[in-house]
């Protein structure tokens, strides 16, 4: 439906340059050279300008390195010398073999399953408690609550921080002598509760799982309120009136309208959860420690390369990132296939 | 579970038809004159309570450790560690001026304000030319073109960051404002053309049709008559890409190592690795707050474009 649009600005394209309708050529007049090369020019010569300097800059600083990445993974460069050789499937089959390597593939795991649940799940509570939450008012069955703009603007606080910034707020709050938590727990009599955090082996992973759902409930706050809103009132109060209590609306209402966006949010959120670069590299003891205990792939990439001069490796392991982001995504595009829902 | 059999019924779904699956049939069979408003304000009353004291606790939550970090920017190296949430005796605004100029964060600040003005620019005008471009013309090679770009959403950017670096490093751009500010463009664009060229298809064409047989050229209409009838994806997506590019951590670490050049948020955190070593907390706080402030300062000023230029993309 979209077509008949380009087709009209196409046509404006080839019309107004040349002054001649592009629709009159005769199909007796044969075309020199030089006439079709003007011709494609009139016709494809702004596109064509306008779009090389986007895909030029495009194609050397992320398509090239994507796929000189998986062509890095098979060969011994050290990424220190400019001399390598193809060494086939070798640094594959040393990941397969490294502990490191399989410890990492169960932390990345583990986030990707936590991280979208916890924040998505916290994300659609409080939005449905800001949409529905308020005293009923005449007229009304739900109504939001009271000052519902305000809670959206302090939840979306830690969104626009920088992760770096989010990550050393929490390393100074986790820290155990002068830091925040411990401090807290201390002062409500909880002692008991006190910890090393980061530096405890048991607890680090999730240490950084909470500074992730920490950072990203806002958002999700704020996407799903939006999508909340834009479902007819009417709705809850028909269900309401038969007699249906709020939590069956939620599940029988705003979950199966809102799924597409939920949907979208858990891919977001499994990409986000996947890399974990910053707060891995910034927080941990090491990093990556207590012994590997928050290692994950997006840092040893980082630590093959930069620290132990093994690029082949880097990239290969960058390359079953990739392998598992897309197992990620398909699993969620299979799990979350449900008929679109008109309203 | 529930929702498997929702889709069948919720689009034809009159106001009564959805409800006596999910109610008990008890109260399913009320006379049609029954108000159930008593029934559902004391519940509502209930729910309000219960739903201020969560939303109240989740606000506490995000606040605290940002107040907190405010608190300890004001404090001295003691206080902060004989008393961690206790107030500043008095407010030492001079931790500020030291993190600012002798800990380099004013350095860090401007080098970031450049890097990012630059490349803000850059990435508005060449991802709105792709858009255009991508959104208004036929030619051939132009799905492959759009799925390139939008492609690019979609991989994880540790992945290029190998190869990128020594890309980078053959062209001599490490280390340098304009090289870093290329890469910020670059890695700009997947969403920048994928939002602009729907924001740009759902502009009318006459508009751009009148002005072309008033005699203006392409690249004419692009820019005086396209680009200011695009100005509110415009300025969703130029938000997105400020706090995008502004927040940036990995890409400056492995592209930069000069420390003089810097960015930000990578050497507020070199900055953390030496003060914690040294003991300077005080002063580290404050360049954190420092940091901190003029983003939340910017997001409480715009802060209904903020949500909207960054959950827009999620819309779609």
């Amino acid at each position: 439906m979209q077509h008949g649009k380009h087709q009209s600005a196409t046509a404006v394209v080839a019309k107004v340059p040349g002054g001649k309708h592009p629709g009159a050529k005769s199909p007796r007049v044969k075309l020199s050279t030089r006439q079709k090369f003007e011709r494609a020019y009139r016709q494809y010569g702004f596109p064509v300008g306008f779009l090389a300097l986007p895909v030029v800059v495009y194609a050397i600083f992320v398509v090239s390195p994507f796929i000189q990445s998986i062509y890095y993974s098979f060969t011994d460069w050290t990424g220190l010398s400019s001399d390598f050789k193809m060494v086939g499937f070798k640094n594959y089959d040393w990941l397969l073999h490294d502990d490191v390597f399989w410890k990492a593939v169960g932390h990345n795991v583990l986030l990707l399953l936590v991280v979208p649940l916890v924040t998505l799940g916290l994300g659609l509570f409080f939005a449905f408690m800001l949409n529905v939450g308020g005293r009923s008012k005449k007229n009304a069955a739900v109504s939001g609550v009271r000052g519902s703009s305000i809670y959206k603007v302090v939840y979306f606080f830690p969104q626009v921080l920088s992760i770096a910034i989010v990550a050393l707020l929490f390393q100074f709050t986790y820290n155990p002598r002068n830091g925040a938590l411990n401090a807290f727990l201390g002062g409500i009599g909880l002692d008991s509760l006190q910890q090393e955090w980061l530096a405890d082996p048991k607890l680090a992973l999730w240490c950084l799982m909470v500074v992730m759902v920490w950072c990203n409930v806002g958002f999700y706050v704020v996407l799903f309120s939006a999508g909340m809103s834009a479902i007819p009132k009417d709705f809850y109060e028909a269900a309401l009136l038969d007699g249906a209590n709020r939590i069956t609306t939620f599940f029988k209402i705003t979950l199966p309208l809102l799924w597409d966006t939920v949907q979208t949010g858990w891919i977001y959120m499994g990409i986000l959860a996947l890399d974990a670069f910053a707060v891995v590299q910034i927080m941990t003891v090491g990093p990556g420690g207590p012994a590997d205990a928050t290692q994950v792939l997006g840092y040893m990439v980082y630590t093959k390369t930069f620290r132990d001069g093994q690029a082949g490796r880097a990239t290969a392991i960058g390359v079953a990132m990739l392998i598992v982001t897309l197992i990620f995504a398909v699993i969620v595009g299979r799990l979350g296939r449900r008929e679109r829902l008109e309203y | 579970m529930t929702a498997q059999a929702q889709p069948s019924e919720l689009p034809g779904a009159t106001k009564t038809e959805e409800a006596p699956g999910a109610a008990p049939p008890a109260k399913g069979q009320r006379p049609p004159h029954f108000t159930p408003e008593g029934r559902i304000s004391s519940e509502g009353k209930v729910l309000n309570v219960f739903s201020h004291g969560m939303l109240v606790l989740w606000g506490l939550l995000v606040t605290l450790p940002l107040l907190w970090a405010v608190m300890s920017s004001l404090k001295t190296d003691k206080e902060i560690f004989t008393s961690p949430w206790g107030l500043p005796s008095s407010l030492h605004f001079d931790n500020w001026s030291r993190a600012w100029s002798k800990s380099n964060i004013g350095d860090f600040f401007l080098n970031t304000v450049l890097v990012v003005g630059c490349s803000l620019i850059g990435t508005m005008l060449l991802g709105s030319m792709a858009a255009y471009v991508l959104a208004r013309f036929e030619f051939p090679g132009k799905r492959f073109v759009y799925f390139l770009f939008v492609g690019g959403m979609s991989f994880p950017v540790i992945l290029a960051l190998v190869p990128l670096f020594f890309v980078m490093r053959n062209m001599s751009l490490l280390n340098t404002f304009h090289g870093l500010v290329l890469v910020y463009i670059a890695y700009s664009l997947p969403f920048t053309v994928f939002f602009l060229t729907s924001f740009f298809k759902t502009l009318p064409t006459s508009v751009a049709e009148a002005a072309m047989l008033d005699g203006a050229s392409q690249t004419r209409t692009f820019f005086q008559v396209m680009l200011p009838m695009a100005k509110p994806g415009l300025i969703s997506v130029g938000i997105f890409n400020f706090l995008g590019q502004w927040n940036q951590y990995m890409l400056p670490t492995v592209l930069i190592t000069d420390e003089k050049k810097r960015v930000l948020t990578q050497g507020l955190v070199q900055l953390a690795a030496s003060q914690q070593y040294k003991g300077d907390w005080s002063a580290l706080f404050a360049g954190l707050v420092l940091a901190m402030l003029p983003v939340l300062g910017v997001y409480i000023v715009f802060q209904r474009q903020v949500q909207a230029g960054l959950t827009a993309g999620a819309l779609k």
